[in-house]
C-alpha cells in the first residue's frame, strides 16, 4: 500500500490578531505561527495507521515555500518514508486548480495506491484540491472520510453528512480520499523520531522539473483571483461586560436571573 | 433564454434547506442578469419534490433514474455534466455540503468551467463574476473575481441567504431522459449510519454551556459541567472536543453536529467558526466568553466577555449557587 499525502503549511490564526498587508489581498504573515493543516495531520496519522498495517511506503508532498520544511519534517518524524517540496516563485497565487494541477503533475509519475488529503485548509477553506487532484488524474475519490476499511481493491469508507449522519460508499482504489478530522488521534513525535527526520532528505522540484508552463499555474492558471480582503463587516456585535472576573459573574448572574432563567 | 442552475439537494425522502436558499439567491441574480432560474432534480420516483420546486423555479429539470436514489457524485456528475454542456448554463449553484464537495470540483474539472467554493455572496457586474468567500475561519473575507468564461460553478454556503418565497413560480416540468446506460462503477452507496447515541439530548436541554478548543485541557472539563449542572443544563461542545475524544459525538453543535435552540447557550473558548455557529445561532440568549475580542463568536452572542475562561467560570459558578440559595 503506497500513499501520498498532501500537506500544506498554514498559519495558526484562531487565536492570533489578523491584519491585513499592504497589497489589500493577504494577511500579514510576520508574528503568526504555523504548523501542519489540522485537517492534514489526521491525513497523515491515517497514511501511517495504513502503512503499519499493511506495510508500503507513505511519502509526503507540498507546494509552498521553504518554510514549509517544517511541515515535511513532521511528517518524516511521524513515519513517513518520503518527503517531496514543490517551489517556485510562480506558484504564487495559485487557487486550489492550480495547487491540484501542480500535485497531479508530479503524483502522476509516482506509484501509489491511494492519495490523501484534508478535507479543507484552514486558510483558504476551498476544499477543492484532492476532488480536483483525482478528477485530473482520471481515478475516483470520497470527501470527508471518517473511517477507511480496505478490502483488496476497494476502500470501504464512512463519509461524514450533516447532522451527525454518516453514509458508508465504497469506492475503487487508486483513489484520492480527504480525510476528516477525528477520524484518529494523531500521535505525538519522539525526541529520537525528530532526530532522525532531520537527516533525511526532501526533494525539491521548481516549474521546470515539474513540467508545467508559466500560464498554467500561479494566478494565471487559476479559476479565481483575489481582488480584495477585508474584515467582515459586523452586522450585530455582543454588548460587551466589563470589569474584575468577579463583576461579570455578578452581571451575568443578574442578566440571567431577569430573564428567568435562575 | 439563457439559465442559472440550481441543483437539488435531497436525502431520506427530504428536499435539504440549503436548495431553497440557492432558489432563493438563484432568483435574485436570475432577476439582474436576465436568466431564467431552473431548479435541476435527479433521484428515483421524486415527482413530488419536482412539484414543490415548480413553486421556486421557472423550470424543473427531471432525470429520474434507480441509479440516482442516492447521492453518488460518479453518477451525478455524468448526468450534470451532460445537462450542463446541453444548456450552457450562465451559472449552476450548488451546495457547499457534504454532497456539493463531493461533486463540484471534479465536474468542474471535467466541463473545463472555473468554480468557486464556499460562497457567501455571488455578483455579475459588467461581465465579471465576483464571489465574496471567507478566509481564516472566518476571521476574514475577500472578493474573487472568477476567470472569464462561458459558464459558472459557485458551491454555496448552507443558512447564509434567507428563504423567501415569493410569488409561485409555476414552473413547467421537464422529464429529461436519463443518460445513465452504463453501470457506475467506481463509486457505490451502501448505506446511511448514524453513530449510536450517548446519553444526553443536547437538542432538548434548555441551558447548554459550550465548550471549545479553549478549554485546552480534558481536565479541565469537570469544573464546567459543575457550571452547566449549577444552571440545570448539559454540557456541549465544539468539534475539536469531540475529535479528541473528551465528549461523546451527540454532544456536538454545529453543522456536522447538532442543531440546537435554547433558551440559553454559553459558548466558552469557542471561536465562532460558520459551521459551529450554523447549530446555535437560534439560541434564545447567547453569552460569549473569549480571549479574543475579534473571536467572530461576538458577531453572534448577545453578550460578549473578553477573558479567559478560567477566570468566569468559578465566581460565575458560586454567583448562580448563591441566587438559588
Ligand atoms: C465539513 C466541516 C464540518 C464541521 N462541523 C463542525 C461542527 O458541527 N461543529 C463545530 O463546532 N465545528 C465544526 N467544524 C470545525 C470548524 O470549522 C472549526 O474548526 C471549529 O468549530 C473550531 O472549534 P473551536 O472554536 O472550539 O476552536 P478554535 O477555532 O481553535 O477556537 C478556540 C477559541 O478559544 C479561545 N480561547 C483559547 N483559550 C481561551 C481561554 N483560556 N479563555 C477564553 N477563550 C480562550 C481562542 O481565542 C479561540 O477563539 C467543521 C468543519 C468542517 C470542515
Ligand atoms: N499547497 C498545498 N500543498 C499540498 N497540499 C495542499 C496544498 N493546498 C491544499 N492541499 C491539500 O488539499 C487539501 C484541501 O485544501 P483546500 O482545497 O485548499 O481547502 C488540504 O488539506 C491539503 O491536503
Amino acid at each position: 500500500m503506497d500513499i501520498i499525502v498532501c500537506v500544506k503549511h498554514v498559519p495558526e490564526t484562531a487565536e492570533a490578531e489578523i491584519k491585513i498587508d499592504g497589497t489589500g489581498k493577504a494577511i500579514e504573515k510576520n508574528g503568526l505561527v504555523f504548523d501542519i493543516n489540522e485537517w492534514d495531520d489526521y491525513a497523515l496519522e491515517e497514511a501511517v495507521l495504513l502503512k503499519e498495517k499493511f506495510g508500503g511506503t507513505v511519502t509526503a508532498i507540498t507546494v509552498g515555500s521553504e518554510d514549509a520544511d517544517s511541515v515535511l519534517r513532521k511528517c518524516l518524524a511521524r513515519g513517513a518514508d518520503k518527503a517531496t517540496r514543490l517551489t517556485d516563485p510562480k506558484f504564487e497565487g495559485s487557487d486550489g486548480y492550480a495547487i491540484a494541477r501542480i500535485l497531479a503533475k508530479v503524483i502522476k509519475d509516482l506509484p501509489f495506491n491511494m492519495i490523501l488529503t484534508g478535507t479543507q485548509a484552514g486558510d483558504d477553506g476551498y476544499a477543492v484540491v484532492g476532488v480536483i487532484l483525482a478528477e485530473l488524474l482520471g481515478i475516483p475519490h470520497a470527501t470527508m472520510v471518517k473511517k477507511i476499511e480496505l478490502n483488496d481493491e476497494v476502500a470501504k469508507l464512512n463519509r461524514e453528512l450533516e447532522g451527525g449522519l454518516e453514509e458508508i460508499v465504497e469506492v475503487k482504489l487508486p483513489a484520492v480520499l480527504t480525510i476528516q478530522t477525528g477520524i484518529n488521534e494523531p500521535r505525538y513525535v519522539s525526541i529520537m523520531g525528530t532526530r532522525k527526520a532531520m537527516k533525511k532528505e526532501i526533494k525539491v522540484l521548481g516549474l521546470a522539473e515539474v513540467g508545467l508552463g508559466e500560464n498554467e499555474v500561479g494566478e494565471a492558471g487559476s479559476w479565481i483571483k483575489m481582488e480584495k480582503m477585508y474584515v467582515p463587516p459586523v452586522e450585530k456585535q455582543a454588548e460587551f461586560l466589563k470589569g474584575s472576573p468577579e463583576e461579570i459573574a455578578v452581571k451575568i448572574a443578574e442578566i440571567l436571573k431577569a430573564k428567568g432563567l435562575v | 433564454m439563457r439559465e442559472i442552475f440550481v441543483l437539488t439537494e435531497h436525502r431520506q425522502g427530504q428536499i435539504r434547506d440549503v436548495t431553497f436558499e440557492m432558489l432563493t439567491k438563484g432568483r435574485e441574480l436570475a432577476g439582474k442578469t436576465n436568466t431564467e432560474l431552473t431548479a435541476v432534480l435527479f433521484g428515483k420516483e421524486v415527482k413530488n419534490h419536482a412539484k414543490i420546486l415548480s413553486d421556486y423555479a421557472k423550470n424543473v429539470l427531471l432525470v429520474e433514474d434507480a441509479k440516482l436514489e442516492n447521492f453518488n457524485s460518479e453518477a451525478y456528475q455524468k448526468v450534470l455534466s451532460n445537462l450542463i454542456r446541453e444548456r450552457k448554463p450562465l451559472l449552476t449553484l450548488i451546495g457547499h455540503t457534504s454532497f456539493g464537495v463531493d461533486l463540484a470540483p471534479s465536474l468542474a474539472v471535467s466541463l473545463g468551467t472555473p468554480l468557486a467554493t464556499d460562497c457567501v455572496d455571488l455578483e455579475f457586474e459588467d461581465e465579471k463574476f465576483t464571489v465574496t468567500r471567507q478566509m481564516y475561519g472566518g476571521k476574514v473575507n475577500v472578493n474573487a473575481v472568477l476567470r472569464k468564461a462561458e459558464s459558472y460553478i459557485a458551491t454555496v454556503r448552507q443558512a447564509t441567504f434567507p428563504v423567501e418565497k415569493g410569488a409561485p413560480m409555476n414552473g413547467e416540468i421537464i422529464e429529461v431522459p436519463s443518460p445513465l446506460s452504463e453501470e457506475i462503477t467506481k463509486k457505490r452507496f451502501v448505506e446511511y449510519v448514524l453513530p449510536p447515541p450517548g446519553g444526553v439530548d443536547i437538542t432538548a436541554a434548555e441551558v447548554l454551556v459550550g465548550i471549545g478548543r479553549g478549554i485546552k485541557d480534558e481536565s479541565n472539563i469537570p469544573p464546567v459541567e459543575e457550571l452547566a449542572k449549577v444552571l440545570g443544563g448539559a454540557l456541549a461542545c465544539s468539534r475539536p472536543i469531540v475529535d479528541k475524544g473528551w465528549l461523546p459525538n451527540d454532544r456536538q453543535v454545529g453543522s456536522s453536529g447538532r442543531t440546537v435552540k435554547p433558551k440559553l447557550y454559553i459558548a466558552l473558548g469557542i471561536s465562532g467558526a460558520f459551521q459551529h455557529v450554523l447549530g446555535m445561532k437560534n439560541s434564545d440568549l447567547i453569552i460569549a466568553v473569549n480571549k479574543d475580542p475579534k473571536a467572530p463568536i461576538f458577531g453572534v452572542a448577545d453578550y460578549g466577555v473578553v477573558e479567559d475562561l478560567f477566570k468566569i467560570v468559578p465566581p460565575l459558578k458560586s454567583k448562580i449557587q448563591e441566587l438559588k440559595g
